[in-house]
């Protein structure tokens, strides 16, 4: 009863840590990797425009391609070395998809080619800050993937009040962020105290999960010296990393349905997105690596590593010391909300927080059964829906159903399917609604525009043949015989009408 | 072999399943069952064992007759049935009374309407209610309890127990008492927790069905919304009307303790399939119970309303479930409740 009073929120739930696998551990610095492969195309389906060819000499840092607008961040390269192939190459997306890919063959060495000096970050102005934070190539690393300079030029355009900083990982086996805080809790605080800078709000709030005292004590120790900093702690519940329960936890708001967070002046930032603006404030150094949490039953060395972007996911693999046993699955990211991964092959890029090899154990996949109402989904529903509903509705394509009972304010977070007795794989009926609905929207919205166009095409032809019907009359007026003015008048009419009901 | 085809998260599991749940559950009505047993005899025992297997017998023909796999019979459900309906029965009922409840239970109540999950009515309570309406007399005739009592020369099990003589002795259970004359001594607080008392098989013992009821809270296996919102919804009524008319109308403590009303609160009503999914809609579900309860008992022409008030509540799941959902995080409350 205790715990249900602090519940921040109604439903998440207490999936099984396993986070000791890795929380202990100090983090590994990957080696320089052979190779890596760069993405050309981005999450969000922008490609963008390489400015190397192949057989160039690149050095670390490098700008190497970038997009048409600020909403597609630059791609920078993270080793030294030869350009050896642009091609495609498989993805991280689920379906297996080749995308064009940048191969960069490394020489080994460690050193950046550019100098990167450290500047003396008080002078900066916001916007100078939040240029380099879009010149770095940053995106949220918590896993949206979203620009953080479009974020934070957002939030202040929108004259945000609170930066919250998301250090929640609630995601079960994920340690990558409590190791970042507790490694380099100075790094964190002093970007935590650029982007309360950069956005000209008044305080950060940086919100930890009571399962983390070390991390706690760390932060609390390096905001010491900055009172517009604070840490706050909350409980542990899945899904406490979600934006809207996190904000909720925090400040005891809610942010309606549809909203953005910045509507009710609260911005949320990962915390080790804040450790990538410090890095590149202050010293003007792109984001090339990042630390994620290789994990998982299958592993024989679970472990935090700062990996280059581009190192492919077999090699991430082999440093942590290979596969002990067969994988059920490679999962990127954490196992409530993370994908499939298609093949070892996948290279990391800039939102993939986690590598996990889960044995068959780990997973406990077994034949879902009919439902039974039990109505755990309803209780453990972070959002409040009757995911039973909405799974029985998308079951069988009735997508109207499925939005009746909540479909659109899923965050797809996986608690229903996570307590689910019957086993019942209720997230991929609700991927199934959703793509199932944005296909059909997609197809709405093309044939409005072929209607738009097709009415403007009908507008114009009507125009210009009441254009050449006025020009004739005013031919005829000044011609003396009426009659056949007449005539041509009628035929005029006739043609437009047909024109028009065709 | 390493599964790359995608499949959605998550991609770990709590580890429940129906099946558990329906065992924990069958395992904390053990020891009501048994303590039926103990006082009624052999009989007794003859209802529960066919009810269970008759359940189960039912339950595989179904699943035939619907083309289902047949590994669902072993899920537990079938047999909860069973074993809520044979506690539900008069420890003397024939063992071909209690079989044909059953397979009207299992056939009528749940496969028709398609199996596991899809019966709108709680099948236990419509096999209990098609026999007290068939037959009105075998269901009626209640025993006095005869457990087995200790002397010296070791436990001494008399005729009754043993169903040698064949006619038990009746006597009247506390609700039709309740509904004759108050004034008649009634079993005391103890008798009735206890279940020193005539009545249904499992359901004289309060006490041992509070405790199964406890455990399933503490398993998480049911939710206290529909238990407590029960119990509240049958004392209250009967307190404000004992303290009105205590000459015509039974005590709070007599009406919660006596017939089925724990049995109803713990183990019939919070049945997961025929009640609401949401927080509102199982307090209101649950009041409802325990209300109609309380108006059939004292005002129906049956002593005992159980039954009906949870298959009458069964038929209002589907509207409440359509009304009383929660409210969405974030949005704003439709109810400020």
């Amino acid at each position: 009863m205790l715990a249900l009073k602090r519940k921040p929120f109604h439903g998440g739930i207490h999936p099984t840590g396993h986070k000791e696998l890795t929380a202990n551990e100090a983090t590994i610095n990957s080696d320089e990797p052979q190779r890596v492969y760069l993405s050309l195309q981005q999450r969000n389906g922008v490609v963008l425009r390489s400015h190397v060819n192949v057989g160039d000499t690149i050095v670390k840092g490098q700008l190497i391609a970038t997009g048409p607008n600020d909403m597609c961040v630059p791609l920078h390269a993270p080793i030294n070395g030869v350009v050896d192939a642009i091609g495609p190459h498989v993805s991280a997306h689920p379906s297996g998809l080749k995308v064009n890919t940048l191969v960069i063959r490394g020489n080994g060495d460690p050193n950046w080619g550019i100098p990167h000096v450290p500047c003396d970050t008080s002078k900066l102005s916001p916007e100078e800050i939040i240029q380099r934070v879009l010149d770095a190539g940053i995106v949220g690393l918590g896993g949206a993937g979203f620009p953080s300079g479009m974020k934070l030029r957002f939030a202040r355009q929108k004259q945000v009040h609170t930066l919250l900083l998301n250090g929640g990982e609630c995601e079960p086996y994920l340690t990558c962020d409590d190791r970042l805080m507790r490694e380099r809790a100075a790094e964190v605080a002093a970007g935590a105290a650029l982007m309360v800078r950069a956005i000209g709000c008044s305080q950060g709030i940086i919100a930890i999960e009571d399962n983390k005292p070390a991390s706690i004590d760390a932060m609390r120790s390096a905001i010491s010296d900055r009172p517009q900093l604070s840490v706050q702690v909350v409980p542990s519940l899945y899904p406490m990393g979600s934006e809207r329960h996190l904000i909720k936890a925090v400040t005891n708001q809610t942010v309606a349905p549809g909203q953005l967070s910045t509507e009710i002046g609260i911005l949320v930032h990962n915390v080790a997105t804040a450790q990538a603006v410090y890095e590149a404030v202050r010293y003007q150094r792109p984001l090339i690596r990042r630390i994620m949490t290789v994990s998982g039953g299958a592993l024989e060395q679970p472990a935090n590593i700062n990996v280059a972007m581009g190192t492919l996911v077999s090699d991430v693999i082999a440093k942590c010391g290979g596969l002990k046993m067969e994988a059920g699955r490679l999962i990127a990211g954490g196992p409530m909300m993370g994908q499939v991964l298609p093949s070892p092959f996948v290279p990391i890029d800039k939102s993939i927080g986690g590598i996990l090899a889960l044995s068959k154990d780990e997973i406990r996949a077994e034949q879902s059964h009919d439902c039974v109402r039990c109505g755990r989904c309803v209780n453990a529903c972070p959002m409040s829906l009757m995911p039973f509903q909405m799974a029985a509705h998308s079951r069988i394509s009735d997508l109207d159903g499925a939005r009746h009972f909540g479909l659109d304010h899923c965050l797809l977070c996986g608690a229903c399917s996570y307590v689910c007795p019957s086993r019942i794989p209720l997230v991929q009926y609700f991927q199934h609604a959703r793509s199932s609905l944005n296909a059909a929207r997609t197809m709405e919205r093309k044939s409005a525009q072929a209607r738009q166009l097709t009415e403007a095409r009908q507008a114009r032809l009507h125009r210009e043949a009441e254009a050449k019907k006025a020009a004739k009359a005013a031919k005829a007026a000044r011609k003396p015989r009426k009659r056949t003015a007449r005539t041509s008048t009628r035929t005029q009419r006739n043609t437009s009408n047909n024109t028009s009901s065709s | 072999m390493v599964q790359f085809t995608p499949v959605a998260g998550p991609h770990t599991h709590g580890g429940t399943s129906t099946t558990d749940l329906m065992y924990l559950v069958i395992a904390a009505l053990l020891p009501a069952s048994l303590f039926g047993v103990y006082l009624f005899g052999i009989n007794a025992l003859i209802v529960l064992l066919t009810c269970c297997c008759g359940a189960m017998v039912f339950e595989y023909l179904g699943l035939k007759l619907l083309g289902r796999s047949s590994h669902s019979a072993m899920d537990g459900s079938a047999l909860l049935t069973g074993l809520l309906l044979g506690l539900s029965l008069p420890p003397s009922t024939p063992w071909w009374i209690a079989l044909s409840g059953v397979f009207f239970a299992i056939i009528v109540g749940k496969t028709v309407f398609g199996g596991l999950g899809q019966n709108p009515f709680n099948p236990a309570m419509l096999g209990r209610v098609m026999l007290l309406i068939c037959f009105p007399v075998e269901l009626t005739n209640w025993q006095q309890p005869t457990p087995p009592t200790m002397t010296d020369g070791g436990l001494a099990m008399n005729n009754h127990w043993l169903n040698i003589n064949i006619d038990g002795i009746s006597a009247a259970t506390p609700l039709s008492q309740l509904a004759g004359d108050v004034s008649q001594s009634l079993p005391s607080f103890t008798e009735l927790s206890l279940g020193q008392h005539a009545g249904s098989l499992g359901e004289t013992s309060a006490l041992l069905i509070l405790l199964g009821g406890l455990f399933l809270l503490w398993r998480g296996i049911i939710h206290w919304r529909i238990p407590v919102a029960l119990l509240l919804g049958l004392a209250i009524p009967a307190a404000i009307s004992h303290l009105i008319a205590p000459e015509s109308f039974g005590s709070a403590t007599s009406h919660v303790l006596s017939g089925g009303a724990m049995l109803a609160a713990f183990f019939i009503a919070t049945d997961m399939v025929t009640s609401p999914t949401s927080a509102k809609g199982q307090l209101l579900f649950g009041a409802g119970c325990g209300l109609l309860i309380w108006l059939i008992r004292s005002f129906g022409s049956y002593p005992e309303g159980v039954a009906f008030a949870v298959l009458i509540m069964n038929a209002t799941t589907p509207v409440i479930d359509h009304y009383l959902r929660p409210t969405v995080f974030g949005q704003a409350k439709r109810f400020p409740l």
